[in-house]
C-alpha cells in the first residue's frame, strides 16, 4: 500500500480519464435536458401517439440496467448495422454519450415533469386568461418556474450522470475507473488505487454541488428580495 | 349611493356583450350548471351571488372558456365561444380575469406582470407597454412597487396588480371570481374601491361575490344562483329588499 507510489505513477493517467469522465458526462447532460425537456412536452402532450412514445422510452430506460443499454449500444446495435453496412463502426466515445444521454433524458424527463406539474395551475389559467396560446403560456410563465422548482432534482440527476459514466468503462471508454483498472492490473495496488480514484469522483461532484448551491441562493435572492433591471 | 350609480348609468341596452343560451355543464357525471340563461349588457355590472357549490365560479369560467362547455351557447359580442373554429385567444385578449387567488406570475416583477401579455401578444410595444403599466399601477395605487416580485406584498396589493393586469389588454369586460375571498379583512376594502371605479367608468363587470354590500351599491343587476341555475335575478334593491324566491329569501337569511 505504497500511497506516495502510487499517487506519482497514476496521477497522469487519472487526469487522461478525468478529461474523458468531464466531457462525456457534461455533453450527456447537455443532450440530456434538450432530450428531457422534448420527452417531457411529448408525456404532456395531448396527443396519444406523442404520450405513447414518450412512456415507451421511459419504461424501457428505467426499466433495464445502464450496463445492459450500453452493451446494446456498443455490441448489439453496430451488429444490427452492419448486416446493411459492414463498414459500420460505433467507437465507445459516442456509444458512452448515446448511453448516457438516453439515460439522463428519461430520468429527466420526470424531473421537470414534476416542476411542471408543481406549479400551481392557476398561473396557466391567468396566462391563458389574457390571450396567451398554450405554448405561450408555457414558455413564458409555467416553464420558468417549473425550472426553479426543478433544479435540486436536476442537479441530484447531473451527479447520478457523472458518476455513471464509470459503467462506461466496460465498454472500453478510457475514462476514470477504466485507466484506474488498467493501473491497478500492472500494480495490484487494489486499496490505494480505488481509494484515490474515488477521491476524483468526490471533487467533481463537490463542485457541482458548490455550483448549484451558488445558483440556487442567487435564485432564491432574485425571487425574494428587490430587484431591478431592464425592462 | 344608489341615485348616484343611476343618474350615471352607463348601460347600453342596444348591445349585449354576452349572451348566454341553455348553458350545462358537467364534471364527470356530476353536473354542475343545468341550465343557464343570462344576458349581459354594454356598461353593466352585474354581481353573481349564492350558496358555495351552487356553480357561480364555473359559470363565470365557462364565460372564457377556462371551463370546456357541455352543451349550450355562449356569445361574446356576438361571437359564440362554444364553436370551434372561434378563436378562443382572439376573445380572451377582450375578457380581462381577476382570480380569487390573485395568480400574478411569480417569476416577474410587478411591471413585468403588467406588460407581459400586451408584449407577448403584440398589442403594444415595449414601451408603450411599460407607460400603460405605469399608468394603471398609479391607478391601483402602486406606482412604487412596479419593480418588487409578487411575493413581497400584501393580499390586497397583490389582487389590485392582477386587476391592473388584466386592464393592461384594454378588455371591455371583466370577471371578478370571488376576487376579495382570500384577503384579509383589512385589505378587502381596497380592492373593491378600484372596482368601483372601474364600474363607474362604464366597464362592463361580471362579478362572482361574497361582498354582500359591494352588490347592493354598485351592481346594475344581481343575479342569484343555487344548484346549477340563476334562481332570482333583478335590480339589488329586488334581490335584496323584496326577494321572491324562497332559496334567495333563505340564502340572504343567512348571510345579511
Amino acid at each position: 500500500m505504497d500511497f506516495e507510489k502510487v499517487f506519482r505513477e497514476a496521477t497522469p493517467l487519472m487526469l487522461e480519464g478525468l478529461k474523458y469522465t468531464v466531457l462525456v458526462a457534461l455533453i450527456s447532460i447537455a443532450i440530456g435536458i434538450v432530450l428531457g425537456l422534448l420527452v417531457c412536452l411529448m408525456k404532456m402532450a395531448k396527443n396519444p401517439v406523442a404520450k405513447a412514445i414518450a412512456n415507451v422510452y421511459i419504461w424501457i430506460i428505467r426499466g433495464t440496467p445502464m450496463l445492459v443499454q450500453a452493451y446494446i449500444v456498443f455490441f448489439g446495435i453496430p451488429q444490427l448495422i452492419q448486416l446493411m453496412n459492414p463498414e459500420f463502426r460505433l467507437d465507445s466515445f459516442t456509444a458512452g454519450v448515446i448511453t448516457l444521454s438516453l439515460n439522463a433524458g428519461a430520468y429527466l424527463a420526470e424531473v421537470f415533469r414534476g416542476g411542471i406539474m408543481a406549479v400551481p395551475k392557476g398561473q396557466m389559467e391567468a396566462a391563458r386568461s389574457l390571450g396567451l396560446s398554450q405554448g405561450k403560456a408555457m414558455m413564458k410563465v409555467v416553464l420558468p418556474q417549473a425550472f426553479k422548482i426543478s433544479i435540486p432534482a436536476m442537479v441530484n440527476q447531473f451527479i447520478i450522470t457523472v458518476k455513471d459514466t464509470s459503467i462506461l468503462s466496460c465498454i472500453g471508454l478510457a475514462e476514470l475507473v477504466n485507466k484506474t483498472k488498467t493501473y491497478v492490473g500492472k500494480t495490484y495496488q487494489f486499496f490505494s488505487s480505488y481509494l484515490y480514484v474515488a477521491l476524483f469522483y468526490l471533487v467533481i461532484i463537490s463542485i457541482l454541488m458548490i455550483i448549484s448551491n451558488y445558483i440556487e441562493k442567487k435564485l432564491k435572492y432574485e425571487g425574494r428580495k428587490r430587484h431591478r433591471d431592464e425592462h | 349611493m344608489k341615485e348616484g350609480r343611476d343618474t350615471v348609468t352607463n348601460i347600453n341596452k342596444n348591445n349585449k356583450k354576452v349572451v348566454v343560451t341553455n348553458l350545462h355543464k358537467y364534471f364527470d357525471k356530476n353536473e354542475v350548471l343545468t341550465g343557464i340563461d343570462a344576458a349581459i349588457y354594454e356598461g353593466e355590472v352585474v354581481c353573481v351571488i349564492g350558496p358555495s357549490g351552487s356553480g357561480k365560479s364555473t359559470f363565470l369560467r365557462c364565460l372564457n372558456k377556462l371551463e370546456d362547455v357541455t352543451s349550450g351557447k355562449i356569445e361574446i359580442d356576438g361571437y359564440d365561444i362554444t364553436d370551434k373554429k372561434v378563436k378562443i385567444n382572439k376573445v380572451r385578449e377582450n375578457i380581462g380575469m381577476v382570480f380569487q387567488q390573485f395568480n400574478l406570475f411569480q417569476n416577474m416583477t410587478v411591471i413585468k406582470n403588467i406588460m407581459m401579455a400586451p408584449v407577448t401578444l403584440k398589442k403594444m410595444t415595449k414601451d408603450e407597454a411599460e407607460k400603460k403599466a405605469r399608468e394603471l399601477l398609479a391607478r391601483v395605487g402602486l406606482a412604487d412597487k412596479a419593480d418588487s416580485y409578487p411575493g413581497e406584498l400584501s393580499g390586497g396589493q397583490q389582487q389590485r396588480v392582477a386587476i391592473a393586469r388584466a386592464l393592461a389588454m384594454n378588455p371591455d369586460i371583466m370577471l371578478f371570481d370571488e376576487p376579495t375571498s382570500a384577503l384579509d379583512p383589512e385589505m378587502v376594502g381596497e380592492v373593491l374601491d378600484v372596482m368601483k371605479e372601474l364600474a363607474a367608468e362604464g366597464m362592463t363587470m361580471i362579478v362572482v361575490t361574497h361582498e354582500m354590500g359591494f352588490a347592493r351599491e354598485v351592481s346594475d343587476r344581481v343575479l342569484f344562483m343555487a344548484d346549477g341555475v340563476i334562481c332570482e335575478e333583478g335590480t339589488p334593491d329586488e334581490v335584496f329588499g323584496n326577494p321572491k324566491n324562497e332559496r334567495t329569501q333563505d340564502f340572504l337569511r343567512k348571510v345579511l
